[in-house]
């Protein structure tokens, strides 16, 4: 079990690099730690898994009902939600199946809704179903005035992005993949048949590389020699409503999609908030996940459109996450078999749900450049501590609190969060290296008062268990 | 929440339960024990009890004649509270609602269920953070709420960085600067989007002359810089200016809300002035047997307030339990340029003072109470009213009103 964050990095060749620890790259790695025989690193610029996009999304685990019919996109997203879900449920990370409805809230909208439903049929997805305005606030009565009627969705779900990412890490390292992290690739080359990475943190020999860098996939790809795309950062700001607007919307709520893009949308958090976002910005800069003025005033103003109660209750977050679109309109997944090299480029706003359906693409991709995969084993299973509202926490199981009193001493008030849940997570097999860390993995910090009661004590938890 | 009522076992009863350890829960604890009320019990969820003064390192607490620090007076309250007979329990957090005045708990010991004859939510106020404040900008650390700075520093002795921008002008944001100096840092400037100071001219003067720290008026904070560690705060002022201020803390002070989870999901009526629950001059909530004092009534006055106002709960607690009728009251309101005003519902037997806020500067306001039109007081204050300062109301006038009768007003003639 190999988890580095400093010092040197080993210096025998490995078979197989993931660059890049997203969800997308975590999951290559998961999928290649079925074969034992395989020596495999992941490896990741920052000192954490899944601090790039695959942390700030709209964690929506999708049925791939609107996808572009016949694409890579559309089949692995399909096939990545089915994957996911079983993964989820053998995992424990928190998916709740709350359904969607496209809003239509003008009569243009309407009218593309009919156009929607047998596109879904295109994508395979049959359940869809059109309601009329009173059957649509009879779901949502909190739902702003004006809306005319509804395309149904049930089959999509909200899911925890983070403890996905960590969980797909997890199982990796704990079946023998090496995660490096503070490692950034910073040049690509190929003297006699093999790879040589620099990184930040020495040299690193591989036998093949995939390339998973997700924003920064064009830079790598360009460094072997290809130029087949372009990523160009589209920046995607959210806010996050506090827990009491949680009753206000019982599905995620969509925008009808048009010329000018996807749109805004309002969706539960399994961790019982209420997102409003993102907005679209194609931007130059693949760092600017800075939120604006201009992007909160534009969500507040469509969010109060949708559900006008939702702005009076108290803003927990602000975030803004970058897809990685790119001049195509369609995944860049590539392999380049003379150069024992696969090109996982332009995932860029279903790559969390498609993401175990990818692994396994890439990985016959893999094999497909002459790879021997050897032979093959099934995982075993890992469980997550639990951060969703829908299932039971450990400050409400007696048992546990019995068994082990640090259960039931709450730190962070807000959210409930146990001192034994921090303790668990600064001991995990890939433990937290920053006070965000610890947040993504336990919620402490991240409720309603962001630390004005308990974050000088969460610190003192986590430097205690850096010492 | 059935899952968790079905595990938290057998109820306990108590006479009084009081939630929130802090000088309003403990001073309504320790009268109601010292009364002979029996199972007095009080939660607090921190470790230690006390409230806010577990962290204000500071003076000015305490008896006019034995000014404390913040620290010792929420010892000296303990001790009261403990002395007369109550039970302070504290790592114990109130969940939720069982029933009209049964609530569930949890702590090292598991989920609990207390039913008691009268409740008190005790429960106080917290500052509101940056993200709450829709401040732009990077995710940067180092950015604070008071609260959080006074315990990291205090409480923790952790270092916070060296050069800290404070954003508020109020006694809190004072309190704030103090604890920055307290900890090596330098406070580079503080900010207020008011035109001056809300604070006695004379703590003003001393912090821009004696300590140098500037006061920056009519500007608020535009954008957050910085990647993993705040670099700069970018403010703009009324004028359309923008300034950068190069530093890698920045303190948001003020800007109070009450800590209103448990009032509102026991749907407790709130008032959309200060936003905690709504209460007469006796302390009663909307609910029956629930009582509300401190605080998450009025974020946030001074512990002394708090104390004062927990004391005399305790006395209409006693009524209660001796079987009292609830009392109704007609709604308390103010009307603009005031905020809100608190306890926010009157009945005539209310003997509480009032504290109000308003929302801009008003020199020796003219309060004027009515009722239907009918004029029920009026009164110059002595003082100027800034914004985030208390103003107080006598209430010498709530015989006169009528509890049959419509809203009562209060307004600035
Ligand atoms: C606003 C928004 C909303 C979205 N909503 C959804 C949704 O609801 N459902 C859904 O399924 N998807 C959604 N997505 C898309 C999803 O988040 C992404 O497709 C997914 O996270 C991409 O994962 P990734 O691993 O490819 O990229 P990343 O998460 O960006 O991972 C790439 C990693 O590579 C590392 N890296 C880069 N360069 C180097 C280098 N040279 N050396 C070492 N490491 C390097 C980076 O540090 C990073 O950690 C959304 C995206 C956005 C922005
Ligand atoms: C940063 C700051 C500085 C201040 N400085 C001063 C000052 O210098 N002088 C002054 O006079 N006043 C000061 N005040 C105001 C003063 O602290 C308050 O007036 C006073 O603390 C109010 O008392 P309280 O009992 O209502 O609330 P608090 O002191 O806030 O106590 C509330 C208690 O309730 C507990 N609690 C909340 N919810 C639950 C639950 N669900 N279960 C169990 N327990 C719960 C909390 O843990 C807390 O201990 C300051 C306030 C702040 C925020």
């Amino acid at each position: 079990m190999t988890v580095t964050a400093r010092g040197a990095l080993p210096s025998t060749p490995y078979d197989v690099t993931v660059v890049g620890a997203g969800v997308v790259g975590c999951a290559i790695a998961r999928e290649l730690a079925r074969h034992p025989r395989l020596r495999v690193a992941l490896v990741e610029a920052q000192d954490d898994v899944g601090q790039g996009t695959s942390k700030a999304n709209t964690a929506i685990l999708h049925t791939g009902f609107d996808a572009t019919p016949g694409s890579l996109e559309a089949r692995l997203v399909r096939e990545g939600s089915r994957r996911l879900a079983a993964f989820a449920a053998e995992s424990g990370i928190p998916v709740e199946p709350v359904g969607a409805l496209l809003v239509a809230w003008d009569e243009e909208q309407r009218a593309a809704l009919p156009r929607l439903a047998e596109k879904a049929e295109r994508n395979g997805y049959r359940a869809a179903q059109l309601l009329d305005a009173a059957q649509l606030y009879a779901r949502e009565p909190h739902l702003g005035a004006g809306a005319l009627g509804a395309l149904h969705v049930p089959g999509e779900s909200i899911i925890c992005p983070w403890t996905t990412t960590l969980a797909y890490a997890t199982q990796a390292v704990l079946h023998g993949v090496d995660l490096h992290l503070n490692s950034a690739v910073q040049q690509v080359n190929r003297p006699e048949g093999a790879h040589l990475l620099t990184t930040d943190r020495g040299t690193l020999r591989t036998r093949c590389l995939i390339n998973a860098a997700g924003l920064h996939a064009d830079t790598l790809d360009r460094d072997l020699g290809h130029h087949d795309f372009t990523v160009t950062p589209r920046r995607g700001q959210l806010l996050v409503f506090d827990k009491f607007a949680r009753s206000l919307v019982r599905h995620i709520l969509l925008p009808v999609p048009t010329a000018l893009g996807k749109g805004v949308l309002v969706t539960p958090t399994v961790y019982g908030n209420v997102l409003l976002g993102p907005t679209a910005e194609d931007l130059d800069d693949k760092r600017a996940t800075a939120s604006t003025a201009d992007g909160v005033a534009l969500l507040r103003e469509k969010g109060r459109r949708i559900l006008p109660a939702l702005l009076d209750e108290e803003v927990t977050a602000v975030y803004a996450g970058l897809r990685a679109a790119t001049e195509h309109d369609d995944y860049r997944i590539t392999a380049h078999p003379s150069q024992a090299y696969v090109t996982v480029g332009g995932i860029r706003s279903t790559g969390l749900t498609a993401s175990l359906a990818i692994a396994a693409h890439v990985t016959e991709l893999l094999a497909d450049t002459g790879l021997a995969l050897g032979p093959e084993r099934e995982l075993e299973p890992v469980r997550m501590p639990n951060l969703g509202e829908a299932f039971p926490r450990p400050y409400q199981l007696a048992e546990l609190i019995d068994a082990d009193p640090e259960y039931g001493t709450l730190v962070c008030h807000c959210e409930r969060v146990s001192r034994g849940e921090i303790r668990d997570a600064l001991a995990a097999v890939i433990p937290p290296n920053s006070l965000d860390g610890l947040r993504r993995r336990t919620r402490a910090r991240s409720g309603r008062c962001q630390g004005f009661h308990c974050g000088a004590a969460v610190r003192a938890l986590f430097e205690e268990g850096q010492r | 929440m059935s899952g968790l009522r079905e595990v938290a076992g057998a109820v306990r009863h108590v006479d009084v339960l009081v939630v929130g350890a802090g000088p309003a829960g403990l001073a309504a604890a320790a009268r109601l024990a010292a009364a002979g009320t029996r199972r007095v019990e009080v939660l607090d969820r921190e470790q230690q009890a006390g409230g806010v003064p577990r962290h204000c390192a500071h003076g000015g607490f305490g008896p006019w004649l034995h000014p404390l620090t913040g620290p010792a007076y929420a010892r000296l309250l303990t001790r009261a509270a403990v002395r007369a007979g109550a039970v302070v329990r504290t790592g114990v957090t109130a969940l939720d609602w069982a029933g009209p005045s049964t609530l569930t708990a949890v702590g090292r010991g598991g989920p609990e269920t207390i039913e008691a004859r009268a409740v008190v939510l005790a429960t106080g106020a917290r500052e509101r953070p940056r993200t709450a404040r829709l401040v732009p900008g990077t995710r940067p650390a180092g950015v604070y709420t008071t609260g959080e700075l006074q315990q990291a520093v205090h409480l923790y002795g952790q270092r916070i960085g060296s050069r800290a921008v404070v954003i508020g002008a109020e006694e809190v944001s004072y309190a704030a600067a103090d604890t920055v100096r307290a900890a090596g840092a330098e406070v580079v400037a503080m900010v207020t989007d008011l035109p001056q100071a809300q604070v006695s001219p004379g703590r003003a003067l001393n912090a821009r002359l004696r300590q140098g720290i500037p006061l920056l008026t009519d500007a608020m904070v535009d954008e957050l810089v910085g990647r993993g560690r705040l670099s700069a705060v970018r403010l703009r002022h009324h004028d359309g200016r923008t300034t950068v201020l190069r530093c890698d803390i920045a303190v948001f002070t003020g800007d109070f809300v009450p800590e209103r989870e448990l009032a509102r999901r026991g749907d407790l009526v709130l008032d959309a002035g200060t936003r905690g629950p709504a209460v007469d001059g006796g302390l009663h909530t909307s609910r029956p047997g629930v009582f509300a004092v401190g605080s998450v009534l009025h974020p946030a006055e001074s512990a002394a307030t708090a104390a004062r106002e927990g004391a005399h709960a305790a006395d209409a607690v006693r009524r209660r339990l001796t079987g009292d009728a609830w009392p109704t009251g007609v709604p308390l309101t103010v009307a603009a340029p005031l905020r809100w005003i608190a306890p926010n519902r009157v009945t005539p037997a209310d003997e509480l003072p009032y504290v109000l806020r308003t929302t801009i500067s008003l020199h020796r306001p003219v309060l004027q109470v009515t009722q239907d039109d009918r004029l029920l007081h009026r009164s110059r204050s002595l003082r100027t009213a800034l914004p985030n300062r208390t103003v107080t109301l006598t209430a010498s006038w709530t015989h006169r009103v009528d509890a049959g009768g419509g809203p009562v007003r209060v307004t600035v003639a």
